[in-house]
């Protein structure tokens, strides 16, 4: 993100860092090498996340509306105030929450309900898991228009026919109800990408550990509480991790099924609305700067309290 | 695993345990739950505008390729090469990238491997739409909008987080001695990054590149901000057929169709594969 995130985390025990593949050959010169190879990406990440994100920082100083160029001016903390007091941020940061947080809570434990069923050997196995992660593929763009206009929609939409034979009458799903589109939506899509990677896990399962449990009286059920479940810990880690950083930066559903209507508007859609529908650079830049700093503090949290591979253990190589 | 070895034979001599059979209908019934929007996306395709807006779904009524001829008249042809064009070109520079980067971080490894990891992880964190004000002003004031090369750049940079990521956990997988050996070989370290350790893991650089493919072929947000008529690609297009009158979701389930199918094809035949390089990170 920014250079500030790296700098909290040079906490790892120096006596432990050196492992067996630096000892052999000379130290400095494997790490020059390493440093030399991985400058291109390094570099190239800078400029194209990082320098714009300066000029970002520069714009939010700004006042600077580009349909009146002329009258750009230096602005101070006006646009931050601005950002606390005009009442779009809060709400937009909410909805990002309840939107993100929801999906990614409910992609993973439908997942793990897939990657259970589907662990298990039955009759197209195969087939099953090749259609299921089906939704993960399809273009999020196509996938928010076909659930908008062919499953959703009040007219002729499958939904609505689907719960009129239980005899519901329709409901205006894209008007009345454009949240939990979204959250459908992202859920459909991301439920198949938990169950890959916990279906790995679950299958990275040593099998002797569970005939062992299975011999000492334990029932499926309690096998799979406590053995199968911690397994599982750090596979359920990295599904939510890529789940939130992807679903993070939502806004092709957004953009595409409700612009925004019906607490909806997230903060990636609230910043395209603000800088190129509203023209305001200097608004949308401070909304940007804080949202940066508030995802930076989270992900630092998030990464290094839960993930094992940020945690200040050698990882043993 | 061998839980499973043990009872298999037992249960082909033996009855089909009826509580078997039920969890086999329930998750079919799931699955196909989960299938059905593509599925149901396919057969409307192929339907007349009419017969896909139908109150009730239809099934059997009149299937033709009218739709698919309806979408290449309105230029589809153009916006499925330019998004092959980027994602290709974005993906093959990502992995020159990521895979010297990966290993610098994982076999060959600078002394805060972590801190760049993080870095490079953490990059995917920010918003895009943070970053994107500036960029599209500078790409107005050189004349860089509508141009592909602008935006297989930034695809770079959006896919650089993940390829390193995923090449790394294969990396880590890669015994230290066969590395070594080139060394006694006399070969330089470059030598044995390219010649040794990457062909041991070309099958998770190839699930990498797939993803990179993916996730370039998918974008739809620079895609709608910085692409206009010439460099357009396939999913800003897609949304187009929604402002036209009248009905359009049976060209449009065309259209998708076509945009879905080739990361679709794919992903199923390298699922094996790519669930390897997402769910290593978790472990290595």
């Amino acid at each position: 993100m920014t250079a500030t995130a790296t700098r909290g985390a040079s906490q790892p025990t120096p006596t432990k860092r050196k492992g067996k593949n630096v000892a052999k050959h000379g130290d400095a010169e494997i790490a020059r090498f390493a440093r030399k190879i991985l400058m291109p990406a390094l570099i190239t990440s800078i400029v194209v996340t990082q320098l714009p994100f300066l000029a970002t920082i520069y714009y939010s100083f700004q006042n600077w509306n580009l349909a009146k160029p002329e009258e750009r001016s230096f602005a101070g903390f006006d646009n931050y105030a601005a950002v606390f007091t005009n009442g779009y941020f809060f709400p937009s940061l909410l909805s990002t929450i309840v939107i993100v947080g929801g999906s990614v809570l409910l992609s993973l434990v439908i997942g793990l309900l897939l990657a259970v069923l589907l662990d298990r050997k039955f009759l197209g196995q195969g087939l099953a898991r090749t259609l299921v992660i089906t939704p993960f593929l399809v273009m999020p763009a196509a996938a928010a228009l076909i659930w908008k206009w062919s499953m959703f929609s009040s007219e002729g939409g499958i939904v609505n026919w689907a719960i009129g034979l239980i005899g519901i009458d329709p409901v205006a799903w894209n008007t009345d109800h454009p949240m939990f589109t979204i959250v459908t939506v992202l859920t459909w899509q991301y439920a198949p990408f938990m169950m890959l990677i916990l279906l790995a896990g679950l299958q990275s399962q040593a099998g002797e550990v569970l005939e062992a449990a299975s011999v000492d009286g334990a029932g499926p059920i309690r096998t799979f509480l406590t053995m199968t479940v911690p397994h599982l810990r750090s596979y359920a880690e990295l599904a939510a991790m890529l789940g939130v950083i992807l679903m993070g930066q939502v806004f092709d559903p957004v953009n595409i099924m409700t612009k925004g209507a019906g607490n909806t508007k997230t903060i990636p859609y609230l910043l395209y609305e603000r800088a190129f529908i509203g023209q305001r650079v200097g608004e949308a830049a401070a909304y940007g700067v804080i949202t940066v700093i508030i995802t930076i503090v989270v992900a630092t949290v998030v990464l290094r309290s839960l993930f094992t591979v940020f945690k200040n253990v050698e990882v043993d190589r | 695993m061998s839980a499973t070895n043990v009872s298999a034979p037992a249960r082909r001599a033996g009855k089909v345990k009826p509580g078997a059979v039920a969890l086999t209908i329930v998750t079919w019934v799931i699955v196909l739950l989960f299938f059905f929007p593509v599925a149901w996306m396919i057969l409307n395709g192929f339907k007349t505008e009419a017969a896909a807006a139908s109150a009730t779904p239809k099934i059997f009524t009149e299937y033709s390729f009218d739709q698919y001829r309806e979408v290449f008249r309105r230029g589809m042809g153009l916006y499925l090469l330019n998004s092959l064009a980027v994602s290709v070109l974005s993906t093959v520079v990502v992995m020159a990238l990521a895979i010297p980067a990966a290993y610098a971080l994982s076999v060959r490894r600078i002394e805060k491997w972590q801190d760049a990891l993080f870095f490079f992880i953490s990059t995917r964190f920010m918003p895009v739409a943070a970053a994107i004000i500036p960029i599209f002003l500078l790409l107005r004031v050189i004349g860089g909008l509508d141009n592909l090369w602008w935006l297989g750049i930034l695809y770079v940079g959006m896919n650089i987080p993940l390829a390193v990521w995923m090449m790394r956990s294969f990396f880590s997988e890669v015994p230290l001695a066969i590395c070594e050996a080139a060394q006694v070989d006399g070969a330089g370290y470059m030598r044995e990054l390219w010649r040794i350790a990457l062909p041991i893991v070309a099958p998770g650089a190839a699930a990498a590149a797939l993803i990179c493919f993916i996730f370039a072929w998918n974008e739809y947000f620079l895609a709608l901000l910085l692409t206009s008529v010439a460099a357009k690609t396939t999913p800003p297009f897609l949304g187009s057929f929604v402002d036209g009158r009248g009905q359009f979701l049976a060209v449009l389930s065309a259209a998708s169709t076509i945009a879905v199918l080739p990361v679709v094809a794919a992903g199923w035949l390298a699922q094996k594969r790519l669930v390897r390089g997402l769910a290593m990170g978790a472990v290595k």
